[in-house]
């Protein structure tokens, strides 16, 4: 398996404090890795940093290429996507105009019909509710909603940022089962942040542990989740 | 890349933007500097260069009126010469129809203008940022033809304007009308600009400031947000109406298109080049406003709009915070000296 | 009754000049949150450019497209070189770049077409419309083409990718930029679609009002009351916001004695601040819930 995504001495500045301490870490292509860590501990930073949202130093490789410099829009338009904290959701806009907005920057559209048919199969309640607004959806639905748009731009590689966020917890589960389901069909490789670390591990098949802005743990995710000292101190469950 | 330097160039400017709280007015030795200068240049120069002076006075009080609404309570008005111009219409009619004695109608037209200001600060209290700007542009598009009214004819006098007889010295001084003018708008100028150091030091003073900075913290903290911004624009609208009568005066005559939406521009650019919420900026300000245009006339005539124009961009992308920002690096640039 | 019907056709036709103007202005406001101040100033400059062009024999609607040409590119530089800039600046320092835009322009058409007043060609003749002495074929016409400029606005932001692309970038410009919109661009090109209304806007004004560096003043603040009105972020509402200032103006002038041409402009102020006061959101805006 090759590197999909290289980060090697992250450094990430918000005005001027310092969010990330030289993080490194990589993801194989295909795979379905979880980042996890307390609050604050610098996950979200690291998503941000990936899509140059945040002032960073550092190298990020994507396939081979640099992302250093590269503007949001750019990044995004190489095929990541990424699904922020809090969703993101156009919420004036109907469910169907969302998803047609996941697939703006395509080229081929001819294509985009058809994969919102696929999303509507992944997630029917969408299908039911594609003439509504948005906003009008309930939090599940409109998570659903983020990833089925992020989806939209057949990613290559798809960021998520704690998808269980105030959620119900078979939402979750069923959220989690659909984006396992994705991984593996879809052959979209997924880096999911969470605070859920249990959730999280069950699904993921590799996993990094962050802590004041370094990688304290790195393994599969099966070893990290029976390694109780690390449960213990790093996870808290 | 394009967003992360741009925060970074944010940061930087929020430095300069939180000066020290004294270099809201000037250092004494400064202060002493530029009133004996003050007093003196009148003493050397011709008539018309003193007229020239005193409206740099006048307008340095209009910017300073300006300057206390927006760099003390954070709001926007593009409606000041409105304001103007009911200062020097109530000068004007009272000295010419009323036969009032010309010191008297500062205070009256001060009062009048508080008092038309804080009714307009009642309904402009709901709106912030752009929508204030937005009313107060109306009003100042709008005054113009107000005035022009055939109702308030026999008052205002029309499209035509009114003529005011200029006042000669007191007490048999031998001093011409001029020089006698500019130091009575001196000795006004320096109440206006003592009293308003003094406003914005006080406990009104710092609940504008904490308004300015976040309304929304400081009703938390107990700020009454309607009465110190009601109080603020009246406040503003009354030193305005005050330079107005002083302006009435000074060029003798009041008609309503000397007070059109240029002059609004006019004090709005004096405010932004002498430095938002920096007093003694609003004398560089209104330096700007009485002698840029001359010169820019004097290269080609109506070019004065487009220079005005040119050079607030300038002002903005250069220099954001105006004279003050050149001040404060005066004087960093002093104490690097004093200590090598 | 007859008159009031009248009244009201002919506050429809000066309506649709203030339409046209506040379909501007909330295209700007859109795109960046603020409002244009030089609005009125831009689409008298491109008024004058169709007028030159005209002069130098160029057949009316050559004109008048190629004007619209030039505007929309003029609109994109002007955000590209002066404002993008000034995109994370404060409210203040918006402002003040509108208005020394506001001046340059005044002034600067002041020195190449002078301050007397111009006739404007209209393409519609100024015949009575369909008998009425109240509107002429020329109104008529601005009417029309406000309608089709408001129609084909609606079909471009909801059935185009570009202007789905755009209505994104103005929403949520973080969440566009993540699905791989370039918002800047979407901003300039809001300028450029603004400033090209605008200069439609100027082109039917101009042979009511005369052409002359100081003509859309008026324009320009019942625009601004029509915008208002209609709640500044909906294209709609601006268009219905106009027909109605243009109509309360009309009727003001017809029913209240002693309210003639010399108030319009002190009319237009106090409907600003009327609406601001009593409905800040207008009759078709979002409320804008602000965070802490």
């Amino acid at each position: 398996m090759t590197a999909l995504l290289d980060i090697k001495d992250l450094r990430s500045y918000y005005g001027q404090v310092q969010a990330l301490h030289g993080l490194e870490f990589h993801l194989s292509e295909g795979s379905m890795t979880t980042l996890l860590g307390a609050n604050g501990a610098g996950k979200t930073t690291t998503l941000r940093a990936i899509c140059n949202m945040v002032r960073s130093t550092g190298t990020i490789m994507f396939e081979g290429q640099s992302l250093n410099g590269k503007s949001t829009e750019n990044i995004v338009r190489l095929g990541i996507a990424h699904v922020p904290q809090g969703r993101g959701t156009f919420t004036t806009m109907t469910v169907e105009e969302n998803l047609q907005l996941g697939a703006i920057s395509r080229k081929d559209t001819k294509a985009i019909s058809s994969d919102i048919e696929r999303m509507y199969n992944h997630f029917p309640v969408l299908k039911q509710r594609h003439t509504q607004q948005a906003g009008t959806l309930s939090g599940g639905e409109q998570q659903m909603l983020a990833v089925a748009r992020a989806l939209m731009l057949r990613p290559r590689l798809m960021l998520l940022d704690e998808p269980s966020f105030g959620l119900a917890p078979l939402i979750v589960r069923d959220l989690f089962k659909i984006l396992g389901k994705i991984n593996r069909e879809d052959k979209v490789s997924i880096l999911v942040v969470e605070q859920n670390a249990q959730l999280a591990l069950e699904i993921a098949d590799k996993a990094y542990v962050i802590e004041t802005g370094r990688i304290v743990m790195s393994g599969n995710a099966n070893e990290i989740a029976s390694n109780e000292d690390v449960r213990k101190s790093y996870l808290g469950y | 890349m394009s967003t992360i330097q741009e925060t970074v160039a944010k940061t930087d400017a929020a430095a300069v933007d939180a000066p020290p709280k004294k270099s809201m007015a000037l250092g004494r030795t400064t202060s002493l500097v530029m009133l004996v200068a003050l007093l003196i240049v009148p003493l050397f120069v011709k008539n018309f260069v003193i007229f020239q002076l005193t409206m740099l006075l006048i307008y340095g009080i209009a910017v300073l009126a300006l300057n206390i609404l927006t760099g003390g309570s954070g709001q926007f008005s593009l409606g000041q010469s409105a304001f103007y111009a009911i200062g020097a219409y109530a000068a004007a009619i009272l000295i010419e129809i009323g036969n009032v004695n010309y010191v008297l109608t500062l205070p009256i037209a001060g009062i009048i203008c508080f008092a038309v200001g804080f009714l307009f600060g009642f309904p402009a209290l709901r709106l912030s940022g752009v929508y204030l700007a937005l009313a107060t542009f109306a009003l100042a598009v709008a005054m113009p033809q107000l005035l022009k009214l055939g109702v308030f004819e026999p008052w205002t006098g029309g499209v035509q304007g009114l003529v005011v007889t200029k006042p000669d010295a007191p007490f048999g001084l031998p001093i011409s009308q001029d020089m006698w003018l500019y130091y009575f708008t001196l000795v006004v100028a320096l109440v206006i600009y003592i009293a308003s150091v003094n406003l914005l030091r006080s406990r009104s003073g710092r609940a504008m400031m904490a308004i300015r900075d976040n309304e929304i913290a400081a009703s938390a903290m107990g700020v009454d947000i309607s009465m110190y911004k009601t109080l603020a624009f009246g406040v503003s609208a009354g030193i305005t109406g005050v330079a107005g009568a002083l302006g009435a005066i000074a060029v003798q005559f009041v008609a309503p298109d000397s007070y059109t939406f240029q002059l609004a521009i006019a004090l709005f650019l004096g405010m932004v080049v002498g430095g938002v919420g920096w007093l003694p900026g609003s004398l560089a300000g209104a330096a700007f406003i009485v002698f840029v245009p001359n010169i820019a006339e004097g290269i080609s005539k109506g070019l004065s709009g487009a220079f005005f124009g040119v050079l607030l961009f300038l002002v903005i992308y250069l220099v954001p915070h105006g004279a003050r920002q050149g001040a404060i690096y005066a004087e960093t640039l002093l104490h690097k000296l004093r200590r090598s | 009754m007859d008159l009031l019907v009248n009244q009201v056709l002919a506050g429809i036709a000066t309506g649709a000049i203030y339409a046209c103007m506040a379909l501007a202005i909330v295209m700007i406001f859109q795109a960046i949150d603020h409002l244009n101040f030089a609005q009125g100033e831009m689409a008298m400059f491109s008024t004058f450019i169709a007028w030159q062009l005209m002069q130098w024999g160029v057949p009316y609607w050559w004109a008048f497209i190629l004007t619209l040409i030039i505007s929309f590119a003029a609109g994109v530089i002007i955000e590209r070189v002066l404002f993008k800039p000034l995109a994370k600046a404060p409210v203040l320092t918006n402002v003040a770049g509108f208005i020394a835009l506001f001046a340059i322009i005044n002034s600067v058409a002041g020195l190449i077409w002078d301050f007397t007043i111009k006739q404007f060609p209209t393409p519609f003749g100024s015949s009575p419309f369909m008998g009425s002495q109240l509107i002429s074929t020329h109104q008529a016409g601005m009417i029309g083409v406000t309608l089709v400029l408001l129609i084909l606005l609606f079909l471009f932001f909801r059935f185009t990718r570009i202007g789905l692309a755009m209505r994104a970038a103005a929403t949520l410009p973080e969440s566009a930029r993540l699905v791989g919109i370039n918002t800047g661009w979407m901003i300039a090109l809001g300028w450029g679609m603004a400033t090209a209304i605008g200069a439609i806007a100027g082109i039917l004004i101009a042979p009511v009002v005369f052409l002359e560096p100081n003509m859309m003043g008026g324009v320009l603040l019942y625009g601004f009351a029509a915008a208002v009105l209609g709640g500044l972020s909906s294209p709609l509402g601006a268009v219905i916001g106009g027909f109605l200032v243009g109509i309360f103006e009309n009727l003001v002038g017809t029913y209240i004695p002693g309210v003639g041409n010399e108030l319009k402009l002190p009319i237009a102020l106090a409907l600003i601040v009327i609406v601001l006061v009593v409905k800040p959101t207008g009759l078709m805006g979002r409320t804008v819930v602000k965070r802490v």
